[in-house]
């Protein structure tokens, strides 16, 4: 019963991607392209003020127009309890504002109606009567004593103060700054971004009036999680709440959070019977919804002469916008900031961080990063390099002289994480060697003299991801452990369910390549069923680099399981007891008589035709993953610019990025991953920023202000891979969904910096743009 | 308002309001629903669209404007013969991640290519400036209209040959 050996297209594969057969087609499902019978369209009243009290609210106009179905106000969203909703850092965010106005765009009413033009008319006839108060715009301003207090409504709050959030030891550090010889600090912004996927927001809520059950159909990276608070939002039983999440448009953690225009809508659909399709348009994503950064940063480095350093201590101005509503781990204020030593060696460390609320708009996600990491990665990376050229020494260097080495592994930082695994040197070496650092130094000395501006930057990154272990990681007290179910059917091919849900990560590829490279079944014989809660086992979704590290887990956990029981099931086919069966997959075979042999397909059949008594028939299992500790991708980036003193634009001469992220399963996209990724990183280094007016005005609602890389300005990248496994991860793979955009900031920055550096500029904060850079030229050529 | 218009070589009529926009118009009335909106400022190209086969976004035009001419939409791609050589090479060369700027990135290529067989990279860059991508870094979808500039060229080349 053997077949004709057939390479099995498991790990290390680059399969070409299932999801592409719909997507090429124009046949994907994303959420603007589903109609229900009967549906209706709501769309939004925003607020024009950043902070005003709302003294009323006629709806009279709007009522009045053809088409119109209903308006709904935070009067009536009140009545039945949702005019305020729990946020997932445990705060509290209004649905439809009744009291008073907090940011520009903030929800205050909305309108529904039988055809969505008729909708966006009617939601122009809403009057609403404001009183404009004074505004703060940033945690500077929000900390004067003399600031208007954003949050009156909240018992206690009597200032703009959220939390103060401190890791690691700081008087070990005070003691390790007192040895210093040389103390090098940096003071800069991180700014607001926006992840802005192509696809903006929005949901179809259809709750059955008959049966009570409530299916929503969302743009959600989370659905299992948002199934469960809008059980506890709204009060409706569990088991009658369906998320479905279906193609998404991209989400880089802007699809995490609950919105309120997704609890509208439902709140709508129930009072209506019908369901109601809510879609943001561009704008209404871009002013609304989360934001990733806004950090104020002060830094500093303490080293010995030598370079070798002692200690890091940081403090944050966190702005968290009118609501606190950061998605990430409840026990951690500012995330996974408290990486902040990253790949370096040294015996002390201390993060204070203070969150403040303003009049900008809430939720703080990961955009494209684990938590708040990207910042801890840009503070060191910018202040090893500022130190190296204090010191006098090559910024590569430096980096090698104080990097964790492999033998240190697992090593516990001064802040308490215990990275996995790590080869920081070998990653760096590689990427010099590829971009030819030796020769660049010399050529940009030959082109400093003849008084070009050319730079050389790097980024040694260590990220932490795979939100993780139960015991410190939950949002809103669900534990971020994730699940994985595979059946097999008697054909032999199966079925995968999982937790998480790709956002065009290729899960449907790349996590039945994990069940193929354990089972033996062709990964297109596996289908990968995701984003729907009804059919999909629980967890906490797909954001922070975490479904490889824990649904990745869940399913080579699970396949493991299904193969436990084959080979019970393979040893009553082939006589033998259990202990006599092997398993190289595709096929278990008779110790010692390699000859007498099924393989996993006749397995399955046998599963459901011909099982030994006593045993349950199928072929199937689930797995809940905890996982033991977080995985620590890492990688160096590095840099080559041209910076035109005359306009202050810099090109991109090289961008070479190597990355290990331990064992690649799909390397076609994982480099996918790395691209996109590296563009993104490019993008909030040299364009992206969400700024506001001194009157709260977002300046940076479209696409015209909020700039996005085309193909024309996105740097060329040249890729180089190192492997070290995470050593706990059942596949030794740790993620790279993020890195990228982790690392690579910077790298550019660093890069134009090095440039720079001679005329006597010493930072400039992203984003990077030509004004900018030229403006810090002339600065720097100004007589002092 | 009655409009005529040739959708992917099929004559089509619709009844409708004077402001609505042609991306509307092929989503919601002819529910070719491959045409995405991605934003509202003509930025983004998520809604391109092939009119009399060249390239325009469907959300900065009115329905009405397009009475009497042809539409081709990423649904028309494809002939009886399969794939078009674009669709194809965007999944071999893995120029798509989401998928949410694909239809608007391939028409723009395949467009690319009736005019231009044999496009430099800086050619390809040019032409899908108007079109963002958030997920692959445009690398990828470069080599893919490069991939497929080649996979026409031979078949010209085997039409010829054979003729």
């Amino acid at each position: 019963m053997t077949t004709e050996a057939t390479e099995i297209h498991g790990i290390g594969h680059s399969v070409k991607r299932k999801e592409d057969g719909r997507l090429i087609r124009g046949k994907g499902t994303f959420i603007d392209d589903m109609q229900l019978p009967g549906m209706l369209y709501m769309s939004i009243l925003r607020s024009p003020f950043a902070h005003a009290t709302i003294n009323g609210i006629d709806t009279s106009r709007a009522q009045a127009v053809t088409g119109v179905v209903a308006v709904v106000t935070g009067e009536l969203m009140a009545q039945h309890n949702l005019a305020w909703m729990p946020t997932m850092s445990g705060d509290t965010q209004a649905v439809l504002a009744t009291d008073k106005v907090r940011f520009q765009g903030q929800e205050v009413a909305a309108v529904i109606a039988e055809d969505p033009y008729i909708a966006k008319d009617a939601v122009e006839l809403i009057d609403v009567d404001y009183d404009a108060l004074g505004v703060v715009v940033s945690p500077q301003q929000a900390l004067a004593s003399d600031a208007p207090v954003i949050r009156d409504e909240k018992e206690g709050q009597s200032d703009n103060h959220i939390y103060h959030w401190e890791s690691g030891d700081a008087e070990a550090t005070d003691r390790a700054f007192a040895q210093a010889d040389r103390v090098v600090s940096l003071d800069t912004f991180y700014p607001r971004s926006h992840p802005a996927p192509l696809e903006t927001c929005g949901c179809i809520a259809d709750v059955n009036s008959a049966t009570g059950q409530t299916t929503i159909y969302m743009t959600s990276q989370a659905p299992h999680a948002i199934r469960t608070v809008f059980a506890l939002v709204t009060g409706l039983p569990e088991e009658n709440i369906r998320i479905v999440s279906p193609d998404l448009g991209g989400g880089f953690g802007n699809k995490v959070p609950v919105y309120p225009g997704y609890v509208v809508a439902t709140a709508a659909s129930l009072l209506l019977g019908r369901p109601v399709k809510w879609i943001e348009d561009r704008s209404e994503n871009l002013i609304s919804t989360g934001f990733a950064r806004d950090f104020h940063m002060h830094g500093e480095l303490a080293l010995k002469d030598d370079g070798t350093m002692l200690g890091l201590r940081t403090s944050l101005l966190a702005d968290e916008g009118a609501f606190h509503a950061d998605a990430q781990p409840s026990k951690l204020k500012v995330g996974l900031y408290h990486v902040v030593t990253g790949s370096y060696d040294m015996p002390a460390a201390h993060v204070a961080a203070d969150g403040y609320y303003t009049n900008k708009a809430p939720g703080g996600v990961a955009y494209r990063c684990s938590f708040r990491v990207t910042e801890a990665s840009y503070m060191i990376e910018r202040l090893v390099q500022n130190a190296a050229y204090e010191l006098g020494m090559d910024p590569a260097d430096l980096r090698k002289k104080n990097f964790i080495r492999p033998e240190q592994f697992p090593y516990e930082t001064p802040t308490g994480l215990v990275y996995d695994s790590g080869d920081y040197r070998g990653a760096m070496d590689l990427a010099l060697e590829t971009i030819g650092y030796d020769e660049l130094r010399k050529e940009q000395a030959r082109k400093r003299a003849d008084g070009k501006l050319w730079g050389i930057g790097i980024a040694s990154f260590t990220e932490a991801v795979g939100a993780g272990p139960h015991k410190d990681y939950d949002i809103l007290g669900l534990k971020m452990n994730d699940g994985a179910e595979l059946r097999i059917h008697p054909t032999g091919k199966g079925i995968l369910k999982i937790s998480s849900i790709t956002q065009g990560q290729g899960h449907e590829t790349t996590f039945a390549q994990i069940v193929a490279e354990e089972i033996g079944i062709q990964p297109e014989d596996i289908k990968v069923q995701h984003g729907d809660t009804d059919n999909t086992p629980y967890g906490l979704g797909t954001y922070a680099s975490r479904s490889t590290p824990t649904v990745g887990a869940a399913t080579a956990m699970v396949s493991r399981r299904v193969i436990e029981k084959a080979r019970k099931i393979a040893a009553h086919l082939l006589e033998v007891s259990e202990e006599d069966v092997e398993f190289t997959r595709p096929t278990f075979s008779v110790k010692g008589a390699p000859d007498k042999a099924v393989t996993i397909q006749d397995v399955a059949f046998a599963a459901y035709t011909n099982f030994p008594d006593g045993m349950e028939s199928g072929l199937e299992a689930s797995y809940y993953y905890d996982p033991p500790n977080l995985t620590f991708p890492f990688g160096t980036y590095a840099v080559a610019v041209e910076v035109d003193p005359d306009t202050g634009v810099w090109d991109v001469k090289r961008m070479v990025a190597v990355d290990d992220c331990g064992v690649r399963i799909n390397p076609m996209i994982v480099e996918g991953q790395i691209h996109g990724g590296l563009t993104e990183g490019y993008a909030i280094a040299a364009m992206q920023q969400i700024t506001f007016d001194e009157a709260g005005n977002c300046i940076g609602s479209t696409f015209i202000d909020y700039l996005l890389p085309t193909a024309m300005e996105t740097p060329r990248f040249e890729l180089g891979e190192t492997v070290t496994p995470s050593p706990h991860h059942p596949i030794g793979a740790k993620g790279v969904g993020e890195s990228a955009t982790v690392g690579s900031p910077a790298a550019y920055v660093n890069a134009v910096i090095d440039a720079l550096w001679p005329l006597g500029v010493r930072n400039i904060d992203m984003p990077l743009t030509s004004a900018k850079v030229w403006e810090a030229i002339e600065a720097a050529k100004a007589p002092a | 308002m009655e409009i005529s218009v040739t959708v992917n070589g099929g004559a089509r009529t619709a009844d409708v309001e004077p402001r609505m926009l042609l991306a509307h118009v092929i989503r919601e009335e002819f529910g070719l629903t491959g045409t995405h909106v991605g934003c509202d400022t003509t930025s983004c190209g998520a809604c391109t669209v092939l009119l009399d086969g060249s390239p325009v976004k469907s959300c900065t035009m009115f329905g009405v404007q397009a009475d009497g001419r042809e539409v081709t939409t990423v649904e028309g791609l494809a002939d009886a013969a399969g794939l078009h050589p674009v669709q194809a090479a965007f999944q071999e060369e893995h120029g798509l991640q989401c998928g949410f700027c694909t239809p608007g990135m391939m028409l723009v290529g395949s467009a690319l290519l009736e005019r231009n067989p044999d496009p430099s990279d800086d050619d390809i860059r040019w032409a899908i400036s108007g079109n963002l991508c958030r997920c692959t870094g445009y690398m990828n979808i470069v080599k893919a209209i490069q991939a497929a500039a080649k996979t026409k060229a031979e078949a010209a080349q085997a039409a010829a040959a054979s003729a």
